[in-house]
């Protein structure tokens, strides 16, 4: 347990002190959104009733970004090995990593709802805690296998192509339920939809915060 | 005097070459000793073996008494690695990956300091990305210091420095409690440091005895290769 | 060439698809609703039906492989792996050219297909991922732990997409086939999966005997000879 909350307090730490890249991931989140927004056209009603989708496509394609960083700061000098014969059981490695990757993701998707506010002109009809719970329960539901995959490909040559090749179909389920949950949240919801959004998306959280946890541990000995 | 290390045939493949072959160790619990040998020669992989971060291909191997495969954790608190790579992060300053690494470790706060103290970095706020071959190599032994182990295995401590900064490195190894492993190209200095020491050519011992007579072993393989 | 048992799979399954298709394409009365389109069914739902199988299998394998760690476990890996990225393929493109007549596109988002297609990423991942690495033990784990969550996924991913939209047919079963449909239906999925038991087996043989000439031990070195050092004494 301590172990984790060293591990999740010292991601963190580096993100904090490596804030021009924090920034730098946060343009590319917005510049993903312009580039939607350009292609999509300017008519109004088509950027507003995909609002939801911009904001999770832009935190996915971030999530590749952030999650690659994630293990590249480990791998980079050698830190990696210092942990593992600290020893630093693998459990808390893998919850303190995916816990400082997921509260990275929710400020990230969080910046993103204002962007898209403005830039699609988005509205909040429905209920804005099923927005707020969307949130957190998509950004973890990213953030639990996108640690196992990340720390599978750290040390492989051409790993940035097999991260997002590995991690997209597996997060289907999630993009699925969260931008429904999401587009309920902001359409508005008169067939009371988003709870079973909800409910999917917290199965999935605990299924994979499970199983990435237990195979963590194999992964990063190999 | 309780063997600390332990190994019998061990040997490690990578695909079709042997990097190492029929090694047979023992190290007690205070013994410091020297491994030597020319590049490409083990050293390495031998060094990562014995900390539990690669399986041997054959052989056993056994530390503090017990196999190290079923259960490493506990192998692991008891020794420390200086690899090739610092094992820092680099875009924190020293105090603060000692801090990180000793919280992990669940060594006490004053540890860091002296730490800190002993590798002379107490006044150093930069990350480490602006430090010094020189800095991150007193760094990393003070990363290793903080850990206390039973067992040190030290991989090329002095690769990079000046003679100060192999001044102070030997210091700080001389006062490690515990046995020291030490794969290093620089003999004289090593020697040194060292109770006895084993020669290593081509993944397998050549040549073992009293660390006075590394340096005569090693000159006589090269010698033996026309190289001298 | 020695004899080897999947040999009879082999001709089992294709004896059975022939038989399966022939029946479905020429005697089996027409489906209700579809018409004679509707005999892709024959080979579709086989398809489908064995292509999970072949993965449960890959899962199955994949534990083992992390369990053990053998060399035999990591090749029915490879193997399992591999023939259940055909069969999805094989599945798509069925899928697509049975939607184009029946429905009038190539593609629609129903739970299956769309399912069916994540899978085929997910897995066709996995054989590229197995590509990349060299170090045989890290290649078994690797590969491994992402065909456990690769098959973890599939139920969930099912389940997601037919909450955002259904509209393929219902579940095939006998119930909902009628009785002159069944029997060809039985044997063409059986047939299928003898065919699929065959390519898998030989598919495994032919990783068992590379990844076991990679592991096979080059012969070490022989001892050096002890070092003299020389007029020291």
């Amino acid at each position: 347990m301590r172990q984790t909350l060293a591990i999740f307090r010292k991601d963190l730490l580096i993100e904090w002190r490596t804030a021009s890249r924090t920034v730098a991931l946060m343009s590319f989140a917005f510049i993903v959104l312009l580039i939607l927004s350009f292609a999509i056209g300017a008519e109004s009603s088509a950027l507003q009733l995909h609002a939801a989708a911009y904001i999770w496509i832009a935190v996915l394609l971030s999530s590749t970004l952030l999650l690659d960083r994630s293990f590249r700061v480990e791998v980079e000098a050698g830190a990696l090995h210092s942990l593992l014969l600290g020893p630093v059981r693998p459990a808390a490695l893998f919850f303190g990593k995916a816990l400082a990757n997921f509260v990275q993701l929710l400020f990230l998707g969080t910046i993103t709802i204002p962007l898209v506010i403005v830039l699609c002109d988005a509205t909040f009809q429905g209920q804005v805690w099923v927005m707020a719970v969307a949130l957190i329960l998509g950004t973890a539901g990213l953030a639990a296998p996108g640690t196992l995959y990340a720390a599978m490909i750290a040390r492989l040559q051409g790993r940035q192509l097999m991260l997002p090749l590995l991690l997209f179909p597996l997060i289907v389920p999630v993009l699925v339920a969260a931008v429904k949950a999401t587009s309920l949240a902001m359409l508005g919801d008169p067939m009371n939809q988003a709870e079973a959004w909800l409910v999917l998306l917290l199965c999935f959280n605990l299924i994979y915060w499970c199983l990435a946890g237990v195979l963590f541990g194999r992964v990063i000995e190999s | 005097m309780e063997a600390v290390v332990q190994t019998r045939d061990l040997a490690c493949r990578y695909g079709a070459r042997w990097a190492l072959a029929r090694v047979d160790l023992e190290i007690g619990a205070q013994e410091r000793v020297l491994i030597v040998g020319p590049n490409g020669c083990g050293k390495t992989t031998l060094l990562r073996i014995l900390a539990t971060l690669e399986p041997p291909s054959r052989g056993s191997l056994t530390l503090f008494g017990a196999d190290p495969s079923t259960n490493a954790l506990e192998a692991r608190r008891r020794l420390a690695l200086l690899g090739h790579a610092p094992g820092v992060y680099e875009d924190l300053s020293a105090a603060e990956n000692l801090r990180v690494l000793a919280d992990c470790a669940g060594r006490p706060v004053p540890d860091v300091d002296a730490a800190l103290r002993i590798a002379g970095l107490e006044n150093r706020p930069d990350p480490v990305r602006r430090l010094s071959a020189g800095m991150r190599r007193r760094l990393a032994l003070a990363v290793l210091w903080i850990q206390q182990p039973d067992l040190a295995l030290l991989d090329e401590p002095f690769a990079q420095l000046d003679p100060g900064g192999i001044a102070r490195v030997g210091e700080a190894i001389r006062n490690l409690p515990g046995a020291v492993v030490f794969a290093s190209h620089q003999v004289r200095h090593a020697a040194l440091l060292c109770d006895r020491a084993i020669l290593l050519d081509e993944g397998q011992i050549r040549w073992s005895g009293a660390a006075d007579q590394a340096e005569d072993a090693w000159r006589a393989l090269h010698i033996e290769r026309g190289q001298l | 060439m020695s004899f080897r048992w999947e040999t009879i799979a082999g001709l089992l399954g294709v004896g059975l698809v022939a038989w399966g298709h022939y029946n479905g394409l020429f005697v089996a009365p027409p489906e209700a609703m579809m018409g004679d389109v509707g005999r892709i069914l024959y080979v579709h739902v086989p398809t489908a039906w064995v292509g999970l199988t072949t993965y449960l299998l890959a899962f199955i394998a994949a534990i083992g492989a992390l369990w053990t760690g053998k060399v035999g476990w990591d090749a029915l890996v490879e193997a399992s792996v591999e023939v259940g990225v055909v069969l999805n393929g094989l599945l798509l493109f069925q899928g697509s050219i049975w939607a184009k007549p029946t429905w009038g596109v190539y593609w629609t988002w129903d739970p299956r297909l769309t399912t069916s297609a994540v899978m085929v990423v997910a897995f066709g991942a996995i054989v590229v991922l197995r590509r990349m690495i060299d170090q045989p033990s890290r290649r078994l784990t690797l590969s491994a732990v992402a065909t456990i969550v690769a098959f973890v996924n599939v139920p969930i991913t099912y389940m997601s997409v037919k909450w955002w939209k259904t509209l393929h047919q219902n579940f095939s079963s006998p119930e909902t086939v009628s009785s002159t449909m069944v029997t060809p239906l039985r044997v063409a999925a059986f047939g299928m999966l003898f065919l699929m038991v065959w390519m898998v087996t030989t598919r495994w043989r032919i990783g068992v005997k590379r990844l076991g000439e990679e592991a096979a031990a080059a012969d070490m070195p022989a001892p050096p000879s002890p070092l003299s050092l020389g007029g020291e004494e």
